[in-house]
């Protein structure tokens, strides 16, 4: 009778990058499906547009790198990266956006940092930022109107098409309108709470589709969780800061963005479940994951109420970036063996 | 400290020791400045002129001014020099002098100016003053209108444009629209564009001179022992 011994662990992680990468993309999945049903075809010609040049930026820069290609392609980062950016831009925004958007996040924002697991930022938002900040007008002026608010069908697939690869402006201007959130904001310095609900843009409860599209990606995160692709803390922190910040700063409706406006309108849940959980850029400690988590919901809580920007989460998010080396230096649970944890920066030699 | 040849200070001022990509020095105008090829050049001029005379006045001081008080007497005549390219500038390029504004009388402050001269004309002859204040200044141009071409064409789709600032009315025609209904590409425009903008040209310097060592290093390798020569006259049959 042969008996093995094995020795420990005996459980395996069968995880690799390219797989948990697989799964974030695939957890996009309900999320992308209601923005399509929503807000017509410009979502997907979006991502596989973005998708087609991060992957070829990421090549020619591995390339170029002397690395090898499909090792690196392989994992995934890139598809996500240009997943989430094809998700955060506006539908309708034009081609060149887009590929300027995603090749810089790939390229400046990742590569040249040394590549996967070595970026400091997160590169769907950096490049988010680039084009926020270098193309206000085309960023702004870009978001579909969803079918329903505007009483019309979406734009067809031809249409949308000519306006984001040809700049149909007229074309254009009968698909596109204000999100809820920007809406919110500047119309309530005119009206009360019952007026500015009154808009085409609102149409009353869950019939707006950024609802929807919010719920979509809850439940997209809510399967990351499940699959333990990502932990509790971040999701968590930030969802209860903004909550918090909205209900204490903001509890007049007749002057500030509702709660559920802040929850369930923008990019709030991609936000909280996808974007600010990259385990690159995020804090890893539990504790660590609590305060940037908070640290991000109440940045978008701050941008969003007293900034200029219509959504705040990818400037709530870079901030945070910024934090998170020192956060974790600081917040280092005990390790096993030591009476107390070691905290702080490391001493120099 | 031993004189060096001529030709060591020119490549010194324009490659090896280039004060923007080697020395980064002089860094607040040439990010702030660089929006333009014609904003790069009048900075250029200006500084170029600054440096040189600087180099100059300091050589033929350096044996009649005590050592410790040689840096005001330094930034004394570096000042002068400003003021006197300020008031060219007003008279000659207004224009030019207003879009430029504060990094003018700033150029006084320009590490690059005090650097040189204290670290060079306060050591050397006149001839050899004046040749690295202006290569030094050469160079430090040729960064700032490389600088301000990237710019200017990724941020706005055009180049040369408002050259008649510099160069007279003639000039005003020189400008090339490369991209027909270009939007204008803010980050470039912005200061963190210079930034990165800065740090290609500096990422690009170091990969030339790493391929050129390494050349270098190729051609000066030992034969090995054992190792036939390849025949490289005559026919190959």
């Amino acid at each position: 009778m042969g008996l093995l011994t094995l020795s420990s662990p005996h459980t395996h992680g069968p995880n690799s990058t390219g797989k948990v990468m697989a799964t974030v993309a695939l957890a996009c999945l309900p999320g992308i499906a209601v923005m399509t049903a929503f807000f017509g075809w410009g979502t997907l010609i979006n991502l596989a547009l973005a998708i087609a040049t991060a992957l070829t930026s990421e090549a020619l820069i591995v390339k170029i790198r002397r690395r090898p290609v499909s090792f690196f392609l392989k994992d995934n980062s890139a598809l996500v990266t240009g997943l989430l950016l094809g998700l955060a831009l506006p539908p309708f925004a034009p081609f060149w956006v887009t590929m300027v958007a995603t090749s810089f996040a790939v390229v400046f924002s990742k590569q040249l940092y040394g590549g996967m697991g070595n970026n400091p930022f997160n590169p769907a938002m950096v490049g988010y930022a680039l084009v926020l900040v270098s193309f206000p007008v085309q960023l702004t002026t870009s978001w579909a109107l969803s079918g329903q608010m505007s009483g019309m069908d979406t734009a067809s697939f031809s249409d949308t098409l000519q306006i984001i690869f040809a700049g149909q402006k007229e074309l254009a201007d009968a698909f596109t309108g204000a999100t809820p959130l920007d809406a919110y904001k500047h119309l309530i310095v005119k009206g009360t709470a019952t007026d500015v609900l009154a808009e085409d843009t609102f149409n009353g409860w869950l019939n707006g589709g950024w609802e929807w599209m919010n719920i979509a990606f809850l439940a997209g995160g809510l399967v990351l969780l499940w699959r333990r692709i990502i932990t509790w803390h971040i999701p968590v922190a930030m969802l209860a800061a903004l909550s918090l910040c909205s209900l204490v700063i903001g509890w007049d409706e007749d002057m500030y963005t509702p709660l559920y406006l802040h929850l369930l309108s923008g990019a709030t849940m991609l936000g909280a479940f996808f974007i600010a959980t990259d385990p690159v850029t995020a804090s890893t400690t539990p504790l660590g994951k609590l305060i940037y988590g908070a640290g991000v919901g109440i940045l978008i809580y701050m941008i969003r109420t007293w900034g200029a920007y219509p959504d705040a989460v990818a400037f709530a998010v870079l901030l945070m970036n910024f934090a998170a080396p020192f956060i974790d230096a600081y917040t280092q649970p005990r390790s096993y063996g030591h009476e107390k944890a070691r905290r702080g920066l490391p001493e120099k030699d | 400290m031993a004189t060096k040849s001529l030709h060591d200070i020119s490549i010194d001022g324009l490659w090896n020791n280039n004060p923007a990509l080697v020395q980064l020095l002089g860094l607040c105008p040439l990010l702030a400045v660089t929006g333009s090829v014609v904003n790069a050049m009048g900075l250029g001029l200006a500084t170029m002129m600054v440096l040189v005379g600087s180099n100059f006045s300091v050589s033929l001081i350096r044996n009649h001014v005590p050592d410790a008080v040689r840096l005001p007497a330094f930034v004394m005549i570096i000042a002068s020099f400003v003021t006197v390219a300020e008031l060219i500038m007003q008279a000659f390029t207004y224009e030019l002098y207003e879009v430029l504004g504060i990094f003018i009388p700033l150029i006084v402050t320009n590490c690059v100016i005090l650097g040189r001269a204290d670290s060079f004309a306060c050591k050397n002859p006149l001839i050899p003053s004046v040749l690295d204040g202006f290569m030094m200044a050469l160079g430090f141009a040729l960064v700032l209108i490389v600088l301000g071409a990237m710019r200017e064409v990724l941020g706005q789709g055009v180049i040369f444009s408002d050259m008649q600032l510099l160069f007279g009315p003639a000039a005003a025609s020189w400008k090339i629209e490369l991209i027909k209904d270009y939007p204008d590409f803010l980050f470039a425009i912005l200061p963190p564009g210079a930034f990165m903008a800065m740090g290609i040209l500096i990422a690009l310097k170091n990969v030339i001179d790493d391929q050129l060592k390494q050349r270098a290093e190729a051609q000066q390798a030992p034969t090995e022992s054992g190792s036939k020569r390849v025949r490289v006259t005559g026919k190959i049959s």
